[in-house]
């Protein structure tokens, strides 16, 4: 059962209409009315929607330009870096051939290496989103739901995960996997690194959401629904998934479309000092690691995929915004 | 209160057992053998034993663990390599010097960058939330909020190493960042972390004004702001007296988790300004498998966080009064 939400009414078209249609809107539908009038919910979702198509489109992209983000094109093509592994031309050497520059060194195409490493950071922040969303529902509904010893426990275990300091213990942790998984000649491989990555975000993670989630779990058990469904005998696992559940897809999809930002920029951070994705496989926080390397010369190569995080992060901040308006209009920003 | 202060802190010292032991067997696996470290470049097989048994190494994991925790207390005594007094955090062979000595020698760093940051974003921030809640829908407030949606979603890598290049490398409005203890010149310690002040006070600002605004909205329509207005009060008042007072609930909660992280390394800030303080500190343990200071600055990093939890959690009781500490 849903808790029902106020109907938006629409005073104009009801009275004109001939016979009054009372057809029930679902909570989904209400809500995706509410969204569609919200132009600046739009319009991130727009911008969200072409960062998720350049990234599924990357090859195509590719194929058009001509050009991939592997090719060492400025040490293959002489003029296009100077003696000091520079761009000869001004802005990072950006020109109708390289429309975003060319990377100092090593020399290959900054806008392909911006078009493919969208891929690598939402890869990354969506499979870390999704194991964060359902490890939260889970410990957040057992814990809410189990109360007791059972609660005290992983509330304990919360406490503590929400007091690591995950950023260090992520760097520090990675030599440590590289130790027991890689042997010392091998390189490590790209699935390994980006599995760490995801399985270490999504272990410091995870306890924020479930916290909310008890929270909300703890209220929803006490309404009169839940009672009247134990009264009438229902099992445990109809109350959580018929009665439960569908009054916390609203917090749970807030929560989802605040944390996918902010694990694509956790990843940048984390790529910026050292652990991040491996070469050659692009990525922007490595991006940003060169650029802050190189900025007293080529600045440019700083500039493209700061503006490109800013872009996104604030798109998807928006688009956070405005599906908690949607969801729950009597929340006022 | 004091019970609740007891309960707390014996709760701190719990959780930091625990993250000290995760930390520690994690780490065990990071390939270091601190003996050669101890005993030199040229070491005969004999002296490496010797120093292997001072350090307490040919040990089993959990005794070398409480050896390393009773040190905190109690000091430890390293045979031949010396006598670490209490609190021994153990010695690091790579900086040549007990740990806990290091973590001081740092500790100002991060501490002077935090606080100045703090005061600059926390008043800064606090100001513009209100005057943009007291000016709700018009420009002002959609300045506000405009700015502090960008702000909240810069990156301190990019707008700092931004900053580092336009206002430092091309124009040189400010000084290259760098610490200079404030005992011997207030002037050039003020200048010298000027930048980073200011860049990280763009980024937490944001976050400040975002939270100030919305709970400010949400207390000015509470009924008690109301009667206070319709007996006449005047509304500067009405602001200071009764809307500030709700919204530093929220302040103050968003401010123990900052000050918190930031006093427990701000390990990006620190890397992108080439300040030396613990976050550096804690990443040159890791690339030198420096496991001693790993062990110290994760668990002044954690203590930080757990400690300004119990501040924030204490403060509520003398904001609002109806919340009572249990």
């Amino acid at each position: 059962m849903t808790i029902p939400a106020p109907a938006t009414a629409e005073p104009g078209k009801t009275l004109a209409a001939k016979a009054p249609e009372t057809t029930g809107r679902s909570p989904g539908r209400l809500m995706w009315l509410r969204f569609r009038r919200d132009r600046t919910g739009v319009a991130s979702a727009a911008v969200v929607v072409f960062f998720l198509l350049v990234a599924a489109l990357a090859p195509a992209i590719s194929w058009l330009y001509g050009k991939d983000p592997y090719t060492l094109y400025g040490q293959d093509t002489p003029g296009l870096l100077n003696d000091f592994g520079y761009p000869v031309l001004p802005n990072g050497g950006v020109s109708s051939e390289f429309w975003f520059g060319i990377e100092p060194n090593l020399g290959r195409d900054v806008f392909m290496q911006l078009v493919y490493g969208i891929r690598t950071s939402l890869l990354i922040a969506a499979a870390a989103t999704v194991l964060v969303t359902a490890i939260g529902i889970v410990m957040g509904i057992v814990a809410g739901y189990a109360g007791g010893k059972t609660d005290y426990a992983i509330g304990r275990v919360i406490d503590i995960t929400l007091s690591f300091p995950s950023t260090l213990f992520i760097i520090a942790f990675m030599p440590v996997v590289e130790n027991v998984f890689v042997s010392p000649d091998e390189e490590t491989p790209v699935w390994l690194r980006a599995v760490t990555l995801i399985v270490m975000l999504t272990a410091f993670q995870w306890a924020g959401i479930a916290r909310i989630l008890r929270g909300q779990v703890l209220s929803l058990r006490e309404r009169e629904f839940v009672e009247a469904a134990r009264v009438t005998g229902a099992s445990p696992a109809r109350i959580i998934f018929k009665e439960l559940l569908p009054n916390l897809w609203t917090p749970i999809l807030i929560q989802a479309t605040l944390l996918l930002p902010a694990l694509v920029t956790a990843e940048a951070a984390l790529s910026f000092l050292g652990v991040g994705m491996i070469e050659p496989i692009p990525d922007w926080g490595r991006m940003f690691l060169r650029g802050t390397q190189v900025y007293h010369n080529d600045i440019t190569y700083l500039i493209f995929p700061g503006v490109a995080l800013l872009i996104f992060v604030i798109a998807f901040n928006l688009l956070g915004d405005s599906v908690r308006d949607a969801f729950d209009p009597k929340i006022k920003r | 209160m004091l019970r609740f202060l007891t309960r707390r802190t014996l709760g701190a010292a719990v959780t930091l057992v625990i993250i000290a032991a995760i930390t520690f067997f994690l780490f065990f696996a990071i390939p270091s053998d601190p003996a050669r470290l101890a005993c030199g470049k040229v070491c005969p097989p004999e002296l490496l034993e010797q120093a292997r048994h001072n350090l307490g190494l040919d040990q089993p994991l959990f005794a070398q663990f409480t050896a390393w925790l009773t040190g905190i207390f109690a000091g430890r005594d390293y045979g031949g390599l010396g006598y670490c007094p209490a609190p021994c955090l153990g010695y690091s062979f790579v900086n040549q010097a007990p740990v806990f000595e290091t973590i001081l020698d740092r500790l100002p760093v991060t501490i002077s960058l935090t606080i100045g940051a703090a005061a600059v974003f926390l008043v800064f921030g606090v100001a513009t939330g209100i005057i943009a809640a007291l000016n709700q829908g018009r420009p002002l407030d959609k300045i506000a909020s405009v700015s502090s949606l960008i702000g909240f979603s810069l990156q301190i890598y990019f707008v700092g190493t931004l900053a580092l290049y336009f206002l430092v490398y091309k124009n040189q409005i400010l000084a290259r960042p760098q610490y200079l203890p404030f005992t011997e010149d207030p002037l050039a310690w003020a200048s010298g972390l000027a930048l980073p002040w200011v860049v990280l006070s763009i980024i937490f600002t944001a976050n400040y004004t975002r939270m100030t605004r919305s709970t400010m909205v949400e207390q000015l329509g509470e009924d008690y702001v109301r009667t206070a207005r319709a007996k006449g009060m005047k509304g500067r008042s009405v602001v200071m007296r009764f809307a500030l007072r709700g919204t530093l609930t929220t302040v103050v909660t968003i401010f123990g988790v900052d000050l918190g992280a930031l006093i427990g390394g701000a390990i990006i800030t620190e890397t992108t300004f080439g300040l030396q303080g613990l976050g550096r500190l804690s990443i040159n343990a890791v690339t030198d498998s420096d496991l001693p200071v790993l062990m110290a600055t994760v668990l002044v990093a954690a203590g930080a966080i757990i400690v300004f939890n119990i501040v924030v959690d204490a403060l509520y009781a003398f904001i609002d009064p109806r919340v009572r500490l249990s």
